[in-house]
């Protein structure tokens, strides 16, 4: 195999140079080829590393290919090397593919921006950052990619920044994910430390081979875990992603649902050998994902800002991813990433285009009956939906079955029936999405609906592809209830896990459990059809039976203003206070001080500056005369 | 031969009287002409030591200051001349404008 993998970020590196430098000058038409052209080679060179990856035997596994060293220090070494093994090339192919259809559709969607060079700049530096983040074959070089999302993520949320709450939501978000960061950092600090090594296949032959104690793995663990939960919005550190949907429609779609945030799900996944080796780590990383999966998918019950459903829903699947990676189904995670980013970037980029249609309008209480003005949205949408409910057949079924199979295997039951609630909430609240939206009585404004339209095709067709894969994704890993071997995506990626012991259920209970799933997805479905369209007064019926739970779930449990409460308010007050007496007084003493005091000294010497010219001559006669002694005795 | 102590001991009561001179005196006229007396002195003791120790060293000194000495008196004089047009005074107390 020809080792040219190592091409794959630098192509959108280069379009983003180009963009940079030249961007405001080159025609719209120009910009949207080049950019959309480089993901898409990006892509090209993905599949053929990929196939070249199939050819060769799971023991050659990573091929590493080393650029240069880029850091050299002492016993530290960091390399810029990337390394290509069946999880950084699904993940080179997902972000990819799915960043190509997304950066098509925004030809579309931005078309009338004041700013789509640098919109597109930006979006390739992502698409390079993300790359660099899959590929890199050590934790340092990864961690570069990792903050170079972060800081894409941050430009693009504030794309707007004319608007406040833009500016505002980026800086949310790249503040708590600082505070992840921190976590981060001192995980891989405690690797360089007491592994001495940054690259991967290193640290994980050390780590498995019994090299640290198990304290410290699970330290380092809880660490990585850290920045896993700022980066995926996990709880605590979950609050940005829901403020992240001022950026415009696309980015929502690439960054914070299909890529970025799963990042997170990948660094767990490339460290498995920590989570494997340390029960309480991985305990702690499945729990973390249950009980995120569950509380965010309630908060999503409330919301009427349709983006902002999308990202309580995304919050709440990479919850499932965690669920998976913390049993130790890594492949189950990486499984659901893999199917997540086609359904829902699908599904944001169709919520994009009923913004489009409704001229920006994002209040699902002002829309209603859009199905028969959308003939192309509304089936999509419907596909996504239906892939991330769970219902069988397609692709969010089999990943989602796969992780809870293995929750309730390993004996997490707990977890598992958090994973059943949190797949009825989803189910719900997708539902009542699709119902109020494309269902139902009209209730749009009459000013925007003289203006409603479907989608251009260039929108509409990346939707189509989007929806196409969304069905038929979830093919490469068929549950085991089907036969031994027919879940291609696991065997494909074990070679890269440490070995679990697997635990195997019988079949009777494996059918039982997807039974329950499905079950529960479609009364799901079931509820949100009754509620919103057979008893649209349910709903307020029950608002009015409940109003403290509703106010609760309506105000997001009151977490953003706790936060604010407990971390912000206090950090500001405590900078003022810093600011008052310690930049105030000591900082600016110092300053001023040294004025002053070298005020006073002039002060004191301008008295024998006399001006008179004996006093000059009496004083040098004096100096004369001492020194001439000194130099006699 | 006259011990070049004798002269010495001259060069030092000039020298000496230049000195108090310029320090008690205020006209700057007078100051002036103690400058000079020093610089006279100094040169005594110069051709003083030249004759004891029959080198030419002292004696090429005392050209250079005699000439220094020259070119001084003009732009010295210069300089009190301007002083007198500016302040109608030639006192050393009355010009002090570097006072601090």
């Amino acid at each position: 195999m020809r080792e040219i993998f190592w091409l794959i970020p630098f192509v959108p590196a280069l379009s983003t140079l180009i963009l940079a430098v030249f961007g405001e000058k080159l025609p719209k038409k120009y910009i949207s080829f080049q950019a959309c052209g480089a993901v898409f080679i990006s892509f090209l060179i993905s599949v053929y590393s990929f196939i070249g990856l199939l050819k060769i035997s799971p023991e050659q596994y990573p091929v590493v290919k080393n650029l240069f060293s880029w850091i050299h220090s002492g016993n530290f070494q960091a390399n810029l090397s990337f390394q290509l093994d069946p999880l950084s090339a699904v993940m080179a192919m997902v972000v990819t593919a799915v960043g190509f259809l997304i950066h098509v559709y925004s030809i579309g969607y931005m078309a009338e921006d004041r700013s789509y060079s640098r919109f597109f700049t930006l979006m390739n530096l992502f698409t390079f950052s993300m790359l660099l983040l899959v590929m890199a074959s050590n934790i340092v070089l990864m961690f570069v990619g990792w903050e170079g999302v972060g800081f894409c993520s941050y430009m693009l949320i504030g794309f707007w920044f004319e608007k406040h709450s833009a500016a505002n939501a980026g800086k949310k978000a790249f503040i708590v994910n600082r505070i992840g960061d921190a976590g981060f950092l001192l995980g891989i600090l405690f690797i360089i430390v007491y592994i001495g090594s940054t690259e991967f296949v290193t640290i994980n032959n050390a780590v498995a081979g019994g090299s640290l104690s198990s304290g410290l793995i699970t330290l380092i663990a809880i660490l990585l875990f850290v920045g896993a939960t700022g980066k995926s919005a996990q709880i605590p550190l979950y609050v940005w992603l829901p403020d992240a949907m001022e950026g415009p429609t696309p980015v929502s779609a690439l960054i914070h649902a299909a890529t970025m945030v799963t990042a997170g799900v990948y660094m767990v996944a490339r460290m498995n050998v920590f989570y494997t080796m340390s029960e309480t780590a991985g305990f702690i990383v499945a729990i973390i994902g249950a009980i995120t999966a569950v509380y965010a998918g309630t908060m999503a019950l409330t919301q009427n800002d349709i983006k902002r459903v999308l990202a309580y829903s995304t919050i709440s699947q990479i919850g499932y991813m965690f669920i998976g990676c913390g049993v130790g189904a890594y492949a189950a995670g990486i499984f659901h990433l893999y199917t997540h980013a086609f359904f829902k970037s699908l599904l944001f980029l169709a919520a994009g285009s009923v913004m489009h249609a409704l001229s920006g309008e994002l209040d699902m209480r002002k829309m209603g009956g859009l199905k028969k003005y959308m003939p192309y949205t509304y089936p999509t949408f419907l596909i996504g939906a239906i892939a991330i409910a769970g219902v069988p057949f397609l692709s969010g079924f089999f990943s989602k079955d796969a992780i809870l199979t293995a929750a309730f295997a390993k004996g997490q039951y707990v977890v598992w029936a958090l994973g059943i609630l949190g797949a009825v909430l989803t189910a719900f609240y997708m539902f009542r999405l699709i119902f109020m939206t494309f269902h139902g009585k009209e209730r749009i404004n009459p000013e925007v609906k003289k203006h409603i339209h479907e989608s251009p095709p260039v929108m509409t067709i990346p939707l189509s592809i989007l929806a196409f894969f969304s069905v038929i994704a979830g093919y490469i890993g068929l549950p085991v209830v089907l036969g031994k071997n027919v879940n291609w995506f696991n065997n494909f990626l074990k070679p890269l896990m440490h070995p679990v012991h697997e635990a195997h259920l019988r079949l009777g209970t494996e059918w039982l459990l997807i039974l329950i799933s499905v079950v529960m997805a479609l009364s799901g479905i079931f509820i949100a059809y009754w509620f919103y369209l057979k008893k649209p007064d349910v709903p307020h019926k029950l608002v009015s039976r409940f109003p403290f739970l509703y106010k609760l779930l309506y105000n997001k449990y009151y977490v953003d203003e706790a936060y604010d409460k407990i971390f912000v308010k206090p950090a500001i007050k405590g900078s003022e206070l810093v600011y008052r007496k310690f930049d105030l007084n000591v900082i600016d003493g110092a300053v001023n001080g040294t004025a002053s005091g070298t005020g006073f000294f002039g002060k004191v010497l301008s008295y024998f500056q006399t001006g008179l010219i004996k006093d000059y001559t009496l004083i040098f006669l004096l100096g004369a005369v001492i020194l001439l002694g000194l130099l006699i005795f | 031969m006259i011990p070049t102590i004798y002269f010495l001991i001259l060069s030092a009561v000039l020298f000496v009287m230049g000195t108090v001179g310029f320090l008690i005196k205020k006209d700057l006229i007078t100051q002036f002409m103690c400058v000079e007396v020093m610089l006279n002195a100094a040169n005594i003791a110069f051709v003083a030591f030249a004759a004891s120790t029959s080198s030419f060293d002292g004696q090429i000194i005392v050209f250079f200051i005699i000439t220094v000495a020259a070119a001084e008196a003009a732009v010295g004089l210069a300089i009190i001349l301007l002083v007198y047009k500016q302040k109608k005074t030639i006192k050393s107390e009355d010009s002090s404008l570097m006072k601090g």
